[in-house]
């Protein structure tokens, strides 16, 4: 099993790319709640940038992710230009998806990022298609799949996990606990919370990390997207974290108990992994300052590009049916 | 050419077209080694081994996203459901991604599968196992609803089928499985999607239909011309969407005249939206309303009431008869 220890030059850059992460995210939430900013509700995932980076970093640009509702981090950290994903989100015509998708059902070629679904569960079946088609193609590519604690209850997870484990193939399963299914808690909507603890009734390897940690999460994920590219089978990591900001940005989490709030806060990946890089002398804190002034800039550039563009042009929702129109040339 | 049934004429299609291409694969429920339910795949594991014709686990919405992760992939899946009523477990992954995914990405990708049931009534088989529930599949954006009415004319769409780039719902007739034979050619032959035809020329009334119904307005037909002197003509849609409403419009203005029959239940079901074309294409030139015989709109009951249920010939008869009296 290849395991790949992050040098500083990864830990920089998983620190660089959660700021942008999250300086991207939080203008969401500035956006939000001004009137036709943005399209749609915005489900951010905010405190889950470690996970997103850690588990991008041992990936190469061969390999497939399948992502959920929360998958702004991830594509970022995929390496999906912020721009044309601005735009996107905001409707726009320049979006990578042509105003088409919007937040929930982003798609990114260009970085092999073949869905993002805002149905919960419904990545799983797909990611195991995908997975077996680069094993019968003999590719040395993995599929990695995203999904939430939330979807775990889902039925299509389980007949996703069972066929791929019988098929052996390069799947790898990032269930990124945190903690919250909508209003529902990890205890209230799952009989057991231990998601990574199913692993063994697939006969795959199971791993539950410190969600909030990038160092841990990249090495497990380099170690299970190590055993999935060795033709071993799937794999599952849970990682074990917690949703900051509610479902949405319509969420008032009146639901969650301040104290344990207040407790994950303090937990906030972003801050603790620059104090700890800085602690071990990896980055200087003018560093850090820098990183937050360059996250900033380029979170201002996608806004202004996304907010100069046009939005699609009426006629352009009826193409993409069929191959060939069913309106015939609009 | 070889007599065949449509068993073997879909058999035949799929033996080819995984022979032509190796991105073809077949999966589902007893696929493999039993051949299915129905005896459609038998064989092609052996063909082509476990690698290309895969049992799967009972699970229809995973059989369904599997295909369509398949299919965006670059692979052509061609899955099973055991019986079309068992398909909508797997209807979220139709509906909400396998018909949506070219518009999302804007044709970046595409989902090339197509998803074989075996649909509708006249085998005795109890409620899922003999429903006609087309109407699900084809108000969906995005998805191609085809249903053949022939051995021949199944084995030459199910190729233009694997062939679509489009996700297309491939629903057999299984009354018709193993009704009749017809000669089906060893070369390659394939249809339009999206085409009807004309099963049977006439002047004086337009009957149009598909799947196994299809056969019973043919046998209607013939005993008009014998009864009553009367001359049908026959239209077999073929591919419930998207929905070829040239052919029929055309010969609804010559006839003036038109029935619409299928099993499937009659409120919004595909003779609706027939009817909906006719009004809005061809008002003018109807001598009377347009009729429908159809199923009902209840669950297909057991079989000492299925005959009932079903359109068969007399209903066909009577349907024709009124439109013409009118």
């Amino acid at each position: 099993m290849t395991t790949v220890k992050p040098d500083a030059g990864v830990r920089r850059a998983m620190l660089s790319q959660m700021i942008f992460i999250r300086a991207f995210e939080d203008r969401l939430a500035e956006l939000a709640p001004q009137k036709d900013a943005l399209p749609g509700m915005q489900i951010l995932a905010t405190g889950q940038e470690a996970v997103a980076v850690g588990v991008m970093a041992p990936l190469g640009s061969e390999d497939v992710i399948i992502t959920n509702h929360r998958s702004h981090g991830h594509l970022l950290a995929r390496g999906a230009d912020p721009e044309t994903l601005m735009a996107e989100i905001m409707g726009r015509a320049t979006g990578v998806n042509r105003g088409k998708s919007g937040t929930l059902h982003l798609i990114v070629p260009q970085v092999n990022a073949l869905m993002t679904s805002t149905v919960v569960g419904a990545g799983p079946p797909m990611a195991v298609g995908a997975a077996f088609a680069q094993q019968y193609r003999e590719e040395k590519a993995i599929t990695v799949v995203f999904f939430g604690d939330g979807a775990a209850a889902e039925g299509s997870v389980h007949e996703a996990m069972n066929l791929a484990a019988i098929w052996k193939l390069p799947l790898l399963f990032v269930c990124e606990n945190n903690c919250w299914a909508g209003a529902q808690s990890l205890a209230e909507h799952c009989a057991v919370g231990n998601i990574a603890a199913r692993a063994s009734a697939y006969g795959m390897p199971g791993q539950l990390v410190d969600g909030n940690n990038p160092d841990e999460v990249l090495e497990a994920a380099s170690q299970l997207a190590g055993h999935c590219r060795e033709g071993r089978g799937p794999a599952l990591m849970e990682a074990f974290t917690y949703r900051l900001r509610g479902h949405g940005e319509h969420d008032r989490q009146h639901y969650v108990d301040p104290e344990e709030l207040a407790l994950w806060k303090a937990k906030d990946p972003v801050t603790t992994y620059g104090v700890k890089l800085t602690e071990e002398g990896v980055v200087a804190v003018q560093d850090i300052e820098s990183m937050e002034r360059e996250a900033g800039k380029r979170v201002d550039e996608a806004v202004a590009f996304g907010q100069s563009s046009p939005f699609p042009k009426p006629e352009e929702a009826l193409e993409h049916v069929w191959v060939e129109s069913p309106w015939g040339t609009p | 050419m070889a007599k065949m049934t449509m068993v073997q004429a879909i058999n035949l299609a799929l033996m080819q077209e995984m022979e032509k291409d190796d991105g073809v694969m077949v999966l589902g429920e007893d696929v493999g080694k039993d051949g299915g339910v129905f005896r459609v795949t038998d064989n092609l594991m052996d063909k082509f081994g476990p690698e290309r014709v895969m049992d799967t686990p009972l699970a229809e919405s995973g059989i369904a996203g599997f295909s369509i992760g398949m299919a965006l992939h670059g692979l052509k899946p061609v899955c099973e459901m055991q019986f079309s009523g068992f398909s909508y477990f797997a209807m979220h992954q139709l509906e909400a991604h396998a018909a949506r995914l070219r518009g999302r990405s804007l044709g970046r990708f595409h989902v090339p599968m197509v998803l074989r049931a075996p649909y509708g009534g006249g085998v005795r088989a109890l409620e899922h196992h003999s429903e006609s529930r087309e109407a699900y599949f084809a108000h969906t954006p995005g998805l191609k609803m085809v249903i053949p009415s022939t051995p021949r004319n199944a084995r030459a769409l199910l190729v233009s089928a694997i062939r679509d780039p489009d996700p297309v719902i491939f629903f057999e007739p299984k009354a018709l499985y193993r009704a009749f034979r017809e000669e089906v050619p060893e070369d390659e032959e394939t249809l339009p999607i999206g085409k009807s035809r004309i099963a049977r020329e006439g002047k004086d009334v337009t009957v149009i239909s598909y799947g196994a119904t299809l056969h019973s307005v043919m046998e209607a037909a013939e005993k008009l011309e014998e009864e009553d002197g009367v001359q049908v003509e026959v239209i077999d849609l073929l591919t419930i969407s998207p929905l070829d409403d040239e052919l029929f419009s055309e010969s609804a203005r010559r006839t003036g005249r038109v029935v619409v029959a299928h099993e499937a239940p009659r409120s919004f079901g595909a003779g609706a939206e027939v009817i909906a074309r006719l009004v809005e294409k061809s008002f003018l030139y109807l001598e009377a309303p347009v009729r429908r015989v159809t199923g009902f709109d209840i669950v297909i009951p057991l079989y000492q009431r299925e005959m009932d249920y079903l359109p068969g010939v007399n209903r066909v008869m009577q349907g024709v008869r009124e439109t013409l009296d009118f």
